[in-house]
């Protein structure tokens, strides 16, 4: 109980935090929206070679790039844990009763809840373009949903790294390995039956491809909500698996205290 | 009863021998203080006292807990004070101090009322709701005090409360601890690398240097145990000979020690010492430059215990 208060307040300081830096609110607002009218007319018509389920490119990639905001969003997450290991915030709060847990949860739960803002406004924004989600209100439920869950594991994983690496230019060098690979590994900008087989296996293990697959199920029409279910739970699991982690390397930074 | 108690404390950090068995108790409403240069092993006893690391030897109470058996009791029970401000700069003072009064138990309009009171009584009142930021180094740090105070605790820790401070600041903080050590019911234990400040500040002292407690007690007593007088006697630079050896060799000369170019001496009465140690520096061939003489000073205690000048440990650290 203790543990769930703490992370509450946590989060209630980091999101206080982000509203007083108008730029970080702008930027994270506007670059998703780049992503999608950019991506949108730059592969506009390569729909035509077939198996992107739908004629509307920017349909297509409206779920996507909602996953791809969130993913991006978990793997940089770590920077708001270095800032306050920088600054002693943690070591303070250390010293208090405060839930110890609390301390890297909240970081995970606030990236969350972030992306699921950003899921919102994007989709708004992909309304505005035309794009038609095919489940109606459920549809944009899932989608904010996936948004939430793919965000989890990823920023786990970032606040496992900043603890064990505690400085910011190895954390984004680390951001940076793992996004990019990561999302032409996935079918957020192509249909994977376009893809070489081998990215075709690859993209089977890619969390961020489990995010993007649930999330378009839901926007395309025939969704198959027995495949939406099974790669929300992958994300979960993993999760729970990541978060073990991250809570790991906070019991070793707290060794080396 | 004593809030604080410590025997044998070891810490070794791969190679580094943090701590070398350190033994100390404070009384329930003393200020007591840790004295040394920078790496004597200071900040680790606090660490270890606040429960943010574990000792690898030795025993340490606060408020009656065990750091090691009871550690949320402790942190229940005190308040730390980094030496590394540890507020959150995005957030205003006062939203600092709900945050950390809330993670303390506090709520409410209780927590309310608290954060006033302390706004006001460390002086950032006028300043509670501006990010800290734009803080000032003094009124970051009396917003540090005030976090470590949100709950009323039993032993408060600072850790070199007035580091990196301007004189002007510092002497408020100074006056800011002397008022909180007015309160019979808390305890403080205070480290510092300033000899004045432990001089100031602190009820009672103990000289630390690398990783062990060389003397302990009031600054008074231990400035009383270096009876008589110090004069210092500056060199002339590129002199050959042995001074220590020749001002020795005088019957009221009770001690002496060189560093670099500086003769330091402990004798009974500094005015009738000083022709016989100038006559006989002169007569060994040994140009002096300057003397002085003084009361024994917490340097003169220091030096006399470690063997080695405050100053010049503070370079080496």
């Amino acid at each position: 109980m203790k543990a769930v208060r703490h992370t509450w307040y946590m989060i209630l300081r980091q999101g206080r935090n982000l509203m007083r830096e108008p730029i970080w609110i702008a930027l994270l607002l506007i670059q998703p929206i780049i992503w999608l009218v950019l991506y949108g007319q730059l592969f506009k018509r390569v729909v035509h070679l077939g198996g992107f389920g739908t004629a509307s490119y920017v349909t297509f990639l409206a779920p996507a790039i909602v996953i791809m905001n969130a993913f991006f969003g978990g793997t940089w997450s770590g920077m708001g844990m270095i800032f306050d290991l920088e600054r002693k915030v943690v070591e303070r709060f250390l010293a208090t009763p405060a839930s110890r847990l609390s301390l890297v949860l909240s970081q995970i739960v606030r990236a969350a809840l972030t992306s699921g803002v950003q899921a919102l406004v994007i989709l708004v924004i992909a309304l505005a373009l035309g794009v038609h989600v095919h489940e109606g209100a459920l549809g944009w439920l899932v989608v904010l949903v996936a948004a939430m869950v793919v965000t989890m594991p990823f920023a786990a994983l970032s606040q496992g790294i900043a603890l064990l690496t505690r400085r910011e230019a190895t954390m984004i060098a680390v951001a940076n390995f793992i996004g990019l690979p990561l999302l032409f590994l996935s079918s957020t900008l192509l249909a994977t039956s376009q893809m070489p087989h081998w990215m075709q296996v690859a993209t089977r293990f890619n969390p961020l491809n489990w995010g993007v697959i649930a999330a378009r199920e839901a926007v395309l029409p025939g969704t198959d909500w027995a495949s939406i279910g099974v790669h929300m739970l992958y994300l979960l699991a993993l999760t729970v698996v990541m978060t073990a982690f991250a809570t790991w390397t906070f019991r070793a930074y707290q060794r080396t205290l | 009863m004593d809030m604080i108690a410590v025997d044998g404390l070891e810490k070794h950090y791969d190679e580094v021998t943090a701590l070398a068995g350190v033994s100390f108790a404070v009384h329930e409403g003393e200020v007591f203080g840790l004295l040394g240069p920078n790496g004597a092993g200071k900040s680790t006893t606090v660490r270890i006292l606040c429960t943010l690391t574990t000792p690898d030897a030795g025993i340490a109470t606060v408020a009656g807990h065990d750091v090691l058996r009871l550690p949320a009791d402790v942190r229940r029970s005190i308040g730390y004070v980094p030496q590394e401000s540890g507020v959150d700069t995005y957030g205003t003072g006062r939203e600092n101090l709900t945050l950390q009064g809330r993670v303390q138990g506090l709520g409410g309009a209780r927590l309310r009322r608290r954060v006033d009171e302390l706004l006001e009584q460390v002086g950032i009142a006028d300043a509670a709701d501006r990010v800290v930021k734009g803080y000032s180094g003094g009124m970051k740090r009396r917003l540090d005090i005030a976090l470590g105070l949100v709950h009323s605790p039993q032993v408060l820790f600072l850790d070199e409360p007035t580091t990196g401070l301007d004189p002007e600041a510092r002497a408020a903080m100074w006056e800011e601890v002397g008022a909180l050590a007015t309160r019979e019911t808390l305890t403080i234990l205070l480290t510092t690398h300033y000899l004045e400040e432990a001089d100031q500040l602190a009820d009672r002292l103990a000289i630390v240097s690398q990783g062990k407690i060389v003397v302990e007690g009031t600054p008074e007593d231990l400035k009383r145990t270096l009876s008589g007088e110090a004069v210092s006697v500056e060199l002339v630079a590129g002199t050959d000979g042995d001074p220590v050896t020749v001002v020795l060799g005088l019957s009221d000369v009770h001690e002496a020690q060189l560093e670099g170019r500086h003769l330091r001496t402990r004798v009974e009465s500094g005015a009738r010492a000083i022709p016989g140690i100038l006559s006989a520096l002169e007569g060994a061939g040994i140009g002096v430059e300057a003397v002085t003489t003084h009361r024994p000073s917490l340097d003169d205690v220091y030096l006399h215990y470690t063997g080695r000048e405050f100053a010049a440990d503070e370079e080496a650290a």
